[in-house]
């Protein structure tokens, strides 16, 4: 039964057979954005020999690394983005890209996160924000909703959520957006864009755990989660004339940032050039 | 597929930019002229005392050669990408002293799971904590064997002059790719800022080993086997459209995670183990004095192994038959010899500048009738020859 869906599913070819089915529960938001993400890739027609795939510890970081079929690699919790950095330099014409969970990402891993931005790496970052560790089994994350219950916040949670999006764009990124799993379609051009950009690029996406978020929130159902995802969301446009109270739980969405800045790697490799024409190293051999 | 740093370009570009003879420098500077013969060409740091002058080289001549220096947020992230950097071909290395190096040590553990080829230099500093920030120390014998977690082999070398320590650093990188390990390098704070000799070689005398690459789609389908049966997987490097699985969890040979079975685990670590002991001869190396006779057995390391040679030597003027036995790979420590060594001697001393670290090594390979003695010196001040040669007349 199970092969006859993945024979039938066109994106079956940018997935590791071996490695399936998913170990993602049923009904998780990750299985969409392994959609999206397979979707951008066929659609700009990239060929997965040219991608590499990091990722963290965590559900999310399972969404790319082992099922993506490309060259994957599977870091420790919250160093994807530097690792990451490392292949970029080393691979400079290949997409690199990071998918992986907001507890990775932006907790742990959040200093690695900004200095990206800043530093404008051209790797496509992304970020799966599920407002719950999921992995553990349901603790508190820097973005779990004010007042939410979690088994680390039995009472309610009284630490107010980080916004991923607004800090990595202040922090320099060239291209941010954030969608959510009931955004699909907005999501696929998104991670399009993303990966089109020459610079830093994140795009986050606030997706469903309805066995470790929705059932202590009042949403068991994944349906449920989208519903609320579809109903607090806000197009950025609209929130930039919301009161900071306003917004306080919504899901503000859209385009952050999309900008030209110059990128890392490829002044890395512009002052390389430089120090060696200055110290006359290239060219000929000049018979030393 | 390419290692980078061994085009014939780069041997020009060397012999242009390094002509060879001999020059005063830091123990830092030989350590990072070093690793540029040995074609490192992938740098990835945080600044710390004292290994500061081996980035802030790196930083200078790497761009020269084509290679690449970069200052990261923090040494997590600094050992995070030269591991990302070496899956794509790059020989890499980082420099750090004992915070920095308590840092690298989750993804030193990584590397070791992920046979990533990678040099750490560690310039011991004085501890615990920050401690003397500014002075050499020999605490991190222990840190380098059982820093990271779990049941790991490492390889760990310590040099005992910066001549030394620029044949060590490329020696270290050899290891690496060889075994496909991350190998450490012990240097320690006095080394590191002391300037003396040291002789720069043609490069062309310099010998150098890649590690080894799969030689068909079958061998590069199974990144973690054992197809040649020395312990060591060929390497497929990303970006050459093998789709390579890599995971720091426990994995099968095709790279894919499995951390259900006991049997795959067990079968992958003791791989690793077996790949470091059954290659001995790849990295094991002492050095002796007047052992052959010796009823006096000093045995040192690193800076120390310098005023316990002195030492010796000063005892041998006086008729006191003193040898020194001076591991240069201290771990896997030369156990073999040194047992062999003990067996000879009356009494066996320890200087070192910490509060008794390789000494315990020591103990586990001479028997009980031996008289074993730390000579042993903190504060940041290294021991003299005639504070060991003291501890020598005494035993005499
Ligand atoms: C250094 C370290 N600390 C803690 C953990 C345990 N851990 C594993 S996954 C995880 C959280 C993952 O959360 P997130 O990134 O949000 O992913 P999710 O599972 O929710 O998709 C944690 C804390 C770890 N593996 N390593
Ligand atoms: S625990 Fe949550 S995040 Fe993890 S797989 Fe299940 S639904 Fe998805």
């Amino acid at each position: 039964m199970a092969k006859e869906i993945y024979s039938r599913y066109p994106m079956v070819k940018y997935l590791r057979k071996e490695a399936l089915p998913t170990a993602l529960c049923p009904g998780c938001g990750g299985g969409t954005v392994l959609n999206a993400f397979a979707n951008a890739v066929d659609q700009l027609r990239i060929d997965p020999k040219d991608l590499v795939v990091v990722s963290g510890i965590g559900c999310s970081a399972w969404i790319a690394s082992p099922y993506f079929l490309a060259d994957t690699l599977h870091t420790t919790h919250g160093r994807a983005i530097a690792f990451a950095t490392g292949v970029k330099v080393g691979l400079p014409d290949k997409k690199v890209v990071v998918i992986s969970g907001d507890g990775d990402l932006a907790s742990i891993g959040g200093n690695h996160l900004i200095h990206a931005a800043r530093r404008n790496i051209d790797i496509t970052v992304i970020l799966v924000n599920n407002m719950i560790y999921g992995m553990t089994g349901g603790q508190v994350a820097p973005t779990t909703p004010f007042g939410a219950k979690t088994t680390t916040t039995p009472y309610r949670n009284i630490e107010h959520p980080l916004q991923i999006s607004e800090t990595v764009a202040a922090a320099g990124a060239s291209y941010v957006a954030r969608w959510t799993t009931a955004h699909v379609y907005q999501l696929i051009e998104s991670i399009k864009k993303a990966l089109q950009v020459k610079g830093f690029s994140l795009v986050e996406v606030v997706s469903q755990c309805p066995v470790q978020f929705g059932r202590r929130n009042r949403m068991k159902e994944p349906a449920e989660m989208l519903r609320w995802f579809l109903k607090n969301s806000v197009p950025i446009s609209k929130a930039k004339k919301m009161s900071p109270e306003e917004l306080e739980d919504k899901f503000v969405i859209g385009e952050f940032v999309n900008r030209e800045r110059p990128e890392f790697v490829s002044e890395l490799n512009k002052l390389i050039d430089e120090v060696q024409e200055h110290f006359g190293l290239k060219g000929e051999d000049d018979g030393v | 597929m390419i290692i980078r740093g061994d085009e014939p370009e780069q041997i020009r570009l060397i012999k242009k930019l390094y002509k060879p003879g001999n020059y005063f420098m830091q123990g830092n500077e030989a350590v990072a002229y070093g690793a540029i013969f040995a074609g490192c060409r992938f740098y990835a740091g945080y600044p710390i005392t004292p290994s500061s002058e081996i980035a802030e080289t790196m930083a200078r001549e790497l761009p020269k050669l084509g290679g690449y220096y970069l200052q990261m947020e923090d040494e997590i992230g600094s050992i995070a990408a030269m591991v990302g950097a070496s899956w794509t071909g790059l020989k890499v290395m980082t420099a750090t002293a004992g915070p920095g190096f308590s840092l690298m040590q989750e993804n030193l553990g990584y590397a070791v799971m992920t046979e990533t080829p990678l040099v750490l230099v560690d310039v011991q500093r004085s501890g615990p904590s920050t401690g003397q920030a500014t002075k050499g120390a020999q605490g991190d014998f222990f840190q380098a064997r059982w820093g990271t977690h779990g049941d790991h082999p490492i390889i760990a070398l310590s040099p005992t002059s910066g001549q030394d320590a620029f044949w060590e650093i490329i020696r270290a990188f050899n290891i690496a790719e060889r075994l496909r390990t991350p190998v450490v390098m012990l240097f320690d704070g006095v080394l590191a800022h002391t300037r003396e000799l040291v002789k720069i070689p043609d490069v062309e005398e310099v010998e150098i080993t890649y590690r080894k690459l799969p030689q068909n789609e079958e061998e590069a389908r199974l990144p973690f086997g054992d197809p040649h049966g020395d312990g060591v997987p060929p390497m497929p490097l990303f970006g050459h459209g093998y789709f390579t699985h890599v995971t720091g969890s426990t994995h099968k040979e095709n790279g894919l995670r499995d951390v259900y079975t006991p049997e795959v685990h067990d079968r992958l670590v003791r791989r690793l183990h077996r790949k470091i002991e059954q290659n001995r001869h790849v990295y094991e190396k002492y050095e002796e004095y007047f052992t052959d006779d010796a009823e006096i057995l000093v045995v040192s390391w690193g800076v120390t192994a310098r005023p316990a040679l002195g030492a010796v030597l000063k005892a041998r003027e006086e008729g006191i038959k003193a040898g020194l036995f001076v591991p240069k790979t201290v771990h896997p420590f030369p156990g073999e010899r040194m047992r062999a060594l003990g067996k000879k001697v009356r009494a066996v001393l320890v200087p070192e500048m910490n509060l008794g670290q390789m000494i315990l090594e020591v103990q586990r390979y001479v028997n009980d009738d031996v008289l074993l003695k730390g000579v042993n010196k903190i504060g940041g001040v290294p021991l003299t020859v005639n504070e060991i040669l003291r501890e020598i007349r005494g035993v005499a």
